[in-house]
């Protein structure tokens, strides 16, 4: 009897199944950042809602947890890494046709439904668009569904910005208000200068019926927190998405443990106040 | 100086300002607009005025001997640009140029310091409103400075 992928997340929660990369997309010039669709070698991708992670296996190196980038309309599943540790810098050198293992989907997703009726504001810094890209493909797909969308992405410059093409096609959209940021411009760079929170700042959306989404390094996420809330979004319709150390993905371990929060099982999307102590915590 | 008026109540920085003070501010303001790449002011000049941008962009830029002006920041809609009239020496600490066409208010230094002098309770207001605004600014190129993005914390990603 054949055992499904989506039956073997359920019942081997710990084995890593066999997927193979479709296609391999540079983001950045050099590399660092790169994007994989993948496929389970038997079957369909197992269904991910946005926000959620995949523990990635590359066999005699090691297991990384990866945010699901976008949900591929072929059975497959996307994902969008960046190549910062010993796990990362090898993959970085796998093909299309190469094989990993992948466990998942885990954890928490973004609360997309909450905003339906409201203004959206998705703030992104660095590659933590990748874990919004999904929501924007679902609001996408039902725009009428919502109300302003407001998309602030911060990177450290031009040459550090995702996922080009569907950027300009979000920003030549009327439905759309996509502002991006670098924290350093260059000779040929006519878009904004400055952090992220700067967008927010600007306003555009009522506050007081907006949800907010927000990815990035905690600090950008914090000061975000800061700017939604002068702006009157409420804290509790703030969610931010936290990235520790995942080892089990399935909260026993204890590695990515804050507080009595397992980010893997819990998390890693949070509505802000949950997480806004431990924010306050130095070196936590 | 009605069409002023309307502009200025509808701004996030005057909220909180009585309608007698807004007024006031309007007695030394006037719609000025800037073609793309005009300069607003530069580097060193007097500092005789504040602006407020309404629409368009402005790149705050700043020069080193030997190199390009380097755009440290970019201001859009609803922004406030420049304090350096607020405190002496009274001089821009770096220049300011438009990057769309961009309309603004323009708000003249010398008008508002009479203003100020004359009624504390509005000079407290705007000294209130402008340290804010210092302070969000000051938190802004610190974490500019901290390159936030250079390490392994983001989103779940590496």
């Amino acid at each position: 009897m054949s055992v499904s992928v989506a039956e073997m997340s359920v019942h081997e929660p710990m084995a890593p199944v066999p997927w193979r990369i479709l296609e391999v997309r540079r983001e950045v010039a050099d590399g660092e950042v790169f994007t994989w669709r993948l496929r389970p070698e038997s079957g369909d991708a197992p269904e991910a809602r946005p926000g959620q992670f995949n523990m990635l296996y590359l066999f005699g190196v090691g297991e990384v947890a990866i945010s699901v980038s976008a949900m591929g309309e072929d059975g497959s599943l996307v994902h969008t890494i960046r190549a910062v540790g010993s796990v990362t810098r090898t993959m970085q050198g796998l093909k299309a046709g190469d094989v990993v293992g992948v466990r998942g989907p885990f954890g928490s997703a973004w609360p997309v439904a909450e905003a339906e009726g409201r203004d959206l504001v998705l703030a992104a810094g660095g590659i933590g668009l990748a874990p919004l890209r999904p929501v924007i493909h679902g609001v996408l797909a039902r725009r009428e569904a919502f109300g302003r969308v407001l998309i602030c992405y911060g990177a450290r410059s031009p040459r550090d910005l995702i996922f080009r093409d569907e950027l300009a096609q979000w920003q030549a959209r009327d439905d759309l208000d996509v502002r991006v940021t670098v924290d350093r411009g260059t000779a040929d760079w006519r878009g904004d200068v400055g952090v992220v929170t700067q967008l927010i700042d600007r306003g555009g959306f009522d506050g007081r019926n907006a949800v907010a989404m927000v990815c990035g390094p905690e600090v950008m996420m914090r000061f975000s927190a800061l700017s939604l809330h002068r702006r009157g979004v409420a804290p509790q319709r703030t969610f931010v998405s936290m990235e520790r150390s995942m080892r089990c993905a399935l909260g026993f371990c204890g590695h990515c443990q804050i507080g009595p929060h397992f980010v893997c099982r819990d998390g890693p999307v949070f509505p802000y106040p949950v997480m806004e102590p431990a924010f306050r915590v130095h070196e936590l | 100086m009605n069409e002023l008026l309307e502009i200025l109540k509808g701004q996030t920085f005057f909220q909180g300002l009585g309608e007698q003070h807004v007024r006031l501010l309007t007695a030394g303001a006037s719609l000025r607009t800037f073609r793309a790449d005009e300069t607003l002011f530069r580097e060193h000049e007097e500092a005789t005025a504040f602006y407020l941008v309404r629409s368009g962009r402005v790149a705050l830029e700043s020069r080193l001997p030997g190199r390009r002006a380097e755009t440290f920041m970019t201001l859009g809609p609803g922004e406030v640009l420049g304090w350096s009239w607020l405190m002496p020496p009274y001089r821009w600490h770096y220049s300011a140029r438009a990057l769309d066409e961009t309309h603004t208010v323009h708000f003249d230094a010398p008008v508002l310091h009479d203003c100020m002098d004359r009624d504390p309770v509005l000079g407290y207001a705007l000294y209130q409103r402008f340290a804010a605004l210092i302070v969000q600014r000051l938190q802004a190129a610190r974490l500019q400075a901290m390159d936030i993005y250079g390490g392994g914390d983001v989103g779940l990603g590496g």
